[in-house]
């Protein structure tokens, strides 16, 4: 190869399957987020201040609306695959034999159950208008 | 020894990526239960937001908001280097590229993020 291949991400898997799959949408999911997550964080720490925010304020401003529950979902699907699919490259790199299976197993039951409570709380929140 | 070990700037950068990234997603575990707990147990959550509006919490907040911004500047040099590999030869000056709008973009969101230390909280 005639360009220095000093390179910081993951190499593109060869040949395809479920890992190529994996190592495209750990990207796609990378470029959504760039967007999702640095908004949720301007929102709740540089537009609001964490002072002013308790359960009623997330009741009656921040979902308020179906727009910014979609919108957090949203975000919680992106990160959970994301963020859990990167820890898991890095259990795979420094895991090995029946220690990383279990490791990994662990993984995928504490990223199913973020799923079921982010879920169910984003679903399930009742609407308080301010007032 | 992060400094020592001879891989220079694409090294560093892939071990940012990776501490900032395993921080992240601690973060994230211990938000989603928090969320949780805003339809589970309100009460809980208004005591745990309480640290999070402390001096310590905004401390560890400005220090996420650096791991996330690090991690989404340096992600999209690596893809930029993955689906243009010409652009590898360039690696450090796109890192150098992200670094510059971190502190650009970053100093003044830690500046809004920790000045109630000192100012007092807004109300």
């Amino acid at each position: 190869m005639s360009v220095p291949y000093t390179r910081s991400g993951r190499a593109r898997p060869r040949g395809g399957g479920l890992e190529l799959t994996i190592w495209y949408l750990m990207r796609l999911t990378g470029i959504a987020l760039f967007v999702f997550a640095l908004t949720h964080y301007l929102i709740v720490h540089v537009i609001y201040d964490p002072a002013e925010q308790d359960a009623s304020w997330i009741a009656q401003v921040r979902w308020s609306s179906t727009f910014w529950r979609a919108f957090d979902w949203s975000l919680l699907m992106l990160v959970l695959f994301h963020a859990f699919m990167g820890v898991r490259t890095v259990v795979v790199d420094y895991v090995k034999g029946r220690a990383r299976l279990l490791v990994l197993t662990g993984l995928y039951l504490v990223a199913f159950v973020l799923f079921v409570l982010g879920t169910a709380v984003v679903l399930t929140l009742p609407v308080v208008p301010k007032g | 020894m992060l400094f020592r070990y001879r891989g220079g700037e694409g090294m560093l950068a892939w071990a940012f990526h990776r501490i900032s990234g395993v921080a992240i997603w601690a973060f994230v575990v211990l938000h989603v239960i928090d969320i949780y707990l805003v339809g589970g147990n309100p009460e809980a959550y208004d005591e745990l937001l309480a640290i999070y509006a402390s001096p310590i919490g905004r401390v560890l907040e400005a220090l996420l908001g650096a791991a996330l911004l690090y991690h989404a500047l340096n992600g999209l040099r690596i893809i930029v280097m993955d689906f243009w590999p010409p652009l590898t030869r360039y690696h450090r000056q796109l890192w150098y590229l992200c670094w510059l709008i971190f502190v650009v973009v970053g100093l003044p969101v830690a500046w809004i993020v920790l000045k109630p230390i000192w100012e007092g909280v807004p109300t």
